[in-house]
């Protein structure tokens, strides 16, 4: 769950982690409002939007006066903006942010974030340089420094001093740098963050140090220790399919082919994705049935896949597990058809717990159906009736 | 032998009295599995499935000498079971609990270093030895006991994958899902140390997947001991959208193709056989182990 900028910066104000001045505005007049409120001086007019690579997509504008800060809020508001994280038809624009430019010094990027191998909170910080942030720290890792902390904040001994000393800064501005980041470290394990981003973090010529922007992550699956973030992580133009499928156990990813697939597990449903393509077709979607899922989720499920118009046929790859038997499997999917005004043809491989009544029940709900013995026999089938072959 | 379970193995179920750990130890104990006890704060002294409830693991392992542990204690509360399963001492814990918050893990991969205990998962289908010892939740009706190990990030696909070596003739001497969360206990790497060194394991099947670097750790390691067991990989996730979790936290991607070919190229320059598609492991197992025996 990604928040916007501006409720990230509240959050972390929180941990002593300064921003500049700043009001949110909904409309031009509350932007004039602000930029008056901000006094004289150069603004930024920034988009309230939960992607990132607002500034080369135009969603950040720099401004020299308050007519400037009307001309750019109304140039924002109300309006699509795509960026390289949104999908192609962008998020709307319903809120900017006008805060006070900064004079800096010096400019960096900072990041908290989580080392999976070695299983630790781990801060990567190096100067503001201009390109892609996201390259760079793959292609110039070298170019970063990275500090690793345990869940109570604890490193080795004179890592931090080494660290803010890679940084070439002065004995004040370490110091500066170093509550910078410990406050970083409280707010990321308080708010159980997957991804705290400082880009850039300013340092001024008075010593302060600024974060200019903030880009903060929750962990979904800490969302019940956080039910207080929930209306800022609310998305009103997060996939509403996607959502859905969430709240019926079913992971759900609308891809831009014709061949709907219902599989239960992730990995054999990317494994039937990878089929699909192997076999010249293109999925509609990705399907993972979560093992908690019952026969009523499941139908809701398969509803998702006969509702969307793309869809030519519906691929069905299962297996039967300890907890999610194929019948139940075939329960969701005959709930589904009987429900639907939509039939489309149906290819399936069932195979593991309970298969043999899983068969019964399919011929009990009559569907159209091919069923097939194994997963490549079911998928080059469903991309032959895709094609317009015959089910 | 099995690796991690065998005849041996005394288990007790954390959270056995919720109704996925009723379900799920009443099929281990059908399976054959020495199951113990079970443990459920508060519940102490009760009788659930025949056996004893115990309010703490260090209570249950004291009384009845178990060597293992289950966890399926829900998201909120899982860090905290596995972490008193490590206190305890209980040499191998497996986590089947989806939806660990990550900064949970950390707080167990902290309880866990330095400690006695080995952990699986948390998100993982648990450890099969067929016809010995079952600990999870996976499907068993295809397996067969036999010498190949399988290691796998995906409870389905491992399915299909031991469904695919007992038609191909194959029995398996132990699988192991190390779960679908980017922070977990055992990963490919310790897991392949085991198998390795375990006489009756006479090839091992690698499942692998988009995301985290299980893959790339297990190339550098295959490619510094060079195994004489064969080693077949499985990689899928090649054609999942950017940035989108996929069903597996682990699993999340700028670009999947790129990962994909990367992980392949440095397994397969270790010497390990990349099963083309998830649908021919059977067939490359089977026909590499033909052709050593010749």
């Amino acid at each position: 769950m990604q928040l916007l900028e501006c409720d990230a910066k509240v959050l972390l104000s929180r941990y002593a982690v300064a921003s500049p001045a700043g009001f949110v505005a909904a409309s031009v007049e509350e932007a004039e409002a602000a930029a008056s409120r901000l006094g004289s001086g150069s603004f930024f007019v920034k988009a309230q939007l939960r992607a990132g690579a607002r500034m080369t997509a135009g969603g950040i504008r720099a401004a020299r006066s308050t007519a400037d800060v009307k001309i750019a809020a109304g140039a924002l508001l109300g309006r699509k903006l795509a960026t390289a994280q949104t999908r192609a038809a962008g998020l709307t624009v319903t809120k900017v942010l006008i805060e006070q430019a900064v004079q800096a010094r010096r400019a960096f990027y900072l990041a908290v974030g989580i080392d999976e191998v070695r299983a630790a909170i781990t801060v990567t910080l190096g100067e503001s340089r201009s390109g892609d942030i996201e390259q760079l720290l793959r292609e110039e890792p070298d170019a970063f420094s990275r500090l690793y902390l345990s869940i109570n904040g604890e490193c080795q001994p004179g890592d931090v001093a080494s660290f803010c000393q890679g940084a070439n800064l002065s004995m004040q501005e370490a110091e500066g740098l170093r509550k910078t980041i410990f406050g970083l470290h409280q707010a990321f394990v308080e708010l159980d963050a997957s991804l705290i981003e400082i880009n850039p973090l300013l340092l001024t010529d008075s010593g302060a140090w600024i974060a200019a922007d903030a880009k903060l992550s929750v962990d979904d699956n800490a969302a019940f220790r956080h039910s207080d973030l929930a209306p800022l992580g609310f998305d009103a133009e997060a996939d509403q399919v996607e959502r859905q499928a969430q709240r019926h156990q079913i992971n759900f990813v609308q891809m831009d082919g014709d061949i709907g697939t219902v599989v239960n597990g992730a990995g054999l449903g990317l494994a039937t994705l990878d089929m699909i393509r192997a076999a010249g077709g293109a999925p509609a979607n990705f399907m993972d049935v979560r093992t908690t899922a019952t026969s009523l989720d499941i139908a809701q499920g398969v509803a998702l896949v006969l509702d969307n118009p793309r869809a030519k046929v519906l691929l069905l790859n299962v297996f039967g597990g300890g907890m999610q038997p194929c019948d139940t499997i075939v329960e969701g999917l005959g709930i589904a058809y009987r429900r639907s005004v939509r039939k489309l043809p149906i290819v399936l491989r069932v195979t593991g717990n309970n298969e043999d009544i899983a068969r019964l029940r399919l011929a009990n709900f009559n569907l159209p159906s091919t069923d097939c013995s194994d997963m490549w026999q079911a998928v080059t089938r469903a991309v032959a009736i895709a094609r317009g072959g015959k089910s | 032998m099995t690796v991690l379970v065998d005849a041996n193995t005394r288990l007790l179920c954390q959270g056995m009295t919720g109704w996925a750990g009723t379900y799920h130890t009443n099929r281990m104990i059908q399976y054959g599995t020495n199951v113990v006890a079970g443990v459920t704060p508060g519940k102490g002294g009760r009788s659930h499935l025949d056996l004893p409830v115990f309010d703490s693991v260090a209570e249950a392992v004291k009384a009845t000498g178990a060597n293992a542990s289950a966890v399926f204690v829900p998201p909120a509360h899982a860090a905290k079971a596995m972490i008193e399963a490590i206190e305890a001492e209980i040499p191998l814990v497996v986590a089947v609990t989806e939806r660990v918050p990550v900064l949970d893990m950390i707080r167990v991969r902290e309880a866990l270093a330095g400690s006695r205990t080995r952990l699986i998962g948390p998100n993982s289908q648990g450890v099969l030895a067929p016809g010995v010892c079952q600990i999870g939740v996976m499907a068993t009706n295809r397996a067969r006991a036999g010498s190949v190990g399988v290691v796998s990030r995906s409870a389905s696909l491992t399915s299909e994958v031991i469904s695919q070596l007992t038609a191909a003739g194959l029995g398996q001497s132990t699988t192991i899902g190390v779960g679908g969360d980017p922070i977990h206990g055992m990963g490919f790497v310790e897991c392949l140390e085991l198998l390795l060194a375990d006489p009756q394991t006479q090839a091992v099947m690698l499942v692998g997947e988009i995301g985290g670097t299980e893959e790339q750790q297990a190339a550098d390691y295959i490619r510094s001991v060079r195994p004489a067991k064969p080693i077949v990989a499985l990689v899928v996730g090649e054609n999942a959208p950017a940035r989108r979790r996929m069903g597996h936290a682990g699993a999340l991607i700028q670009d999947a193709a790129a990962d994909v070919a990367n992980k392949v190229r440095l397994l397969r320059d270790a010497g390990v056989i990349i099963a083309p598609s998830a649908h021919l492991v059977g067939e490359v197992m089977r026909d590499l182990v033909s052709k050593r025996a010749a």
